[in-house]
């Protein structure tokens, strides 16, 4: 007779057994904040189309002590999602040459942060200038 | 002076699949030395202690593949971990997570064994060539495309590391599809439309979420999350080229 009796493992909770797939969960869990922020512009498009007295009423909806919090919360999700994306960027596409080299992880993870940093930063100053 | 002899206790996950319904963990208490590996560790509870522990090893120095666990949880080659760097600590070994356990530390490895058998891993020459015709040549870039996905020892320790394999043992995985890709970017091989099938079917790299922990533990730095991901792109492609082929995708 064949003694084999093979046990498998749950998976029940695998997720919180190793602080690497905590990360990966937070990193997936930030998305919601990024299409969830995407819905919010979404909105004051429609609200601008709408006319100037919604357009209006949207802005002063955003002046809000609930909208601030949400802005804050929305700032640093999706800051974290962001920073985790560029760190695994480096095992998700093929390699780049540069001069007969493959250029290392570190150096994609850090251009795709400073691009990312460069347009958030003129963005910002765009919207400025526009606002002033 | 000789040195004190320490003492690091060992806690294993034991399986017995004769007397044991689930398995149960059991303490051990080791002396050890600071050149001691987890693997030692292990062998001298075998030696010592208890001669019905069971667990796989060959090489003891990494390049063999066969002495994964899971130590403190992460999955590691025991022969390359030493005990030093847990004491005072208790250390913690289980088998290699996501695979049914044979017997104590010694995991069922088959459905491995049937992946690496269906990703055809050797080369399919694009025409046949006899002696006489010469070896085949190949310059460095050809070479350093497929050079880091040949070192992989097949020690598993990537499936241990891939929730998406634990939660659908169906995925092809991590050094299945490394391998692969190894083959397919070999300028000597011709097979690389056979070997897309299996890539772009339901146990292919669209399983793979992009958790990115395979490579992370990977020993020999084989980076199979980044073969699995650049055949995501090559997948993808394959699927909308087909419809400008004069086939149509049929075949
Ligand atoms: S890819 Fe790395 S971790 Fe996976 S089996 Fe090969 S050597 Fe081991
Ligand atoms: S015993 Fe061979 S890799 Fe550890």
């Amino acid at each position: 007779m064949n003694k084999r009796r093979p046990y498998v493992r749950p998976m029940d909770g695998w997720w919180r057994k190793n602080p690497y797939f905590v990360e990966y969960m937070i990193h997936e869990a930030t998305a919601l904040f990024v299409a969830a922020y995407a819905a919010v512009l979404l909105i004051g498009l429609l609200r601008l189309a709408q006319g100037e007295a919604a357009w209006t009423a949207w802005l002063a909806t955003l002046q809000g002590g609930w909208a601030i919090l949400f802005h804050l919360l929305a700032l640093v999700a999706i800051s974290y999602h962001t920073y985790t994306w560029f760190k695994i960027m480096p095992r998700t596409m093929p390699p780049v040459i540069v001069g007969g080299k493959k250029l290392a992880g570190w150096v994609i993870t850090a251009g795709g942060l400073a691009a990312a940093a460069a347009a958030s930063l003129a963005l910002l100053a765009l919207v400025w200038g526009m606002a002033r | 002076m000789a040195e004190q002899p320490k003492t690091i206790e060992i806690e294993v996950l034991r399986y017995h699949p004769e007397k044991d319904k689930t398995p149960h963990t059991q303490v051990f208490e080791v002396p050890f030395t600071d050149d001691m590996s987890v693997l030692q560790g292990v062998q001298y509870i075998k030696d010592y202690l208890d001669g019905s522990l069971s667990f796989r090893w060959s090489c003891r120095m990494a390049i063999c593949g066969s002495c994964g666990m899971m130590i403190n949880g992460i999955p590691s080659l025991s022969c390359q971990t030493f005990l030093r760097d847990y004491y005072p600590a208790r250390v913690r070994v289980e088998a290699l997570a996501h695979f049914p356990i044979e017997r104590d530390l010694v995991i069922g490895m088959e459905g491995f064994i049937e992946k690496l058998e269906s990703i055809q891993p050797y080369i399919i020459p694009k025409e046949p060539r006899t002696p006489a015709q010469g070896e085949y040549l190949q310059t460095p870039e050809q070479l350093a495309k497929y050079e880091q996905f040949s070192s992989c020892i097949n020690c598993l320790l990537c499936y241990a590391a891939c929730p998406q394999f634990g939660l659908n043992p169906g995925f092809i995985g991590p050094a299945a599809t490394a391998l692969l890709h190894r083959y397919n970017v070999d300028s000597r091989d011709g097979a690389q439309a056979e070997r897309m099938e299996l890539i772009n079917s339901e146990e292919g790299v669209f399983n793979c979420t992009a958790v990115g922990y395979c490579s992370e533990v990977c020993p020999k730095h084989v980076d199979p999350a980044n073969a699995v991901n650049q055949n995501k792109t090559n997948s993808a492609a394959d699927y909308f080229l087909r419809f400008l082929s004069p086939k149509g995708g049929a075949k």
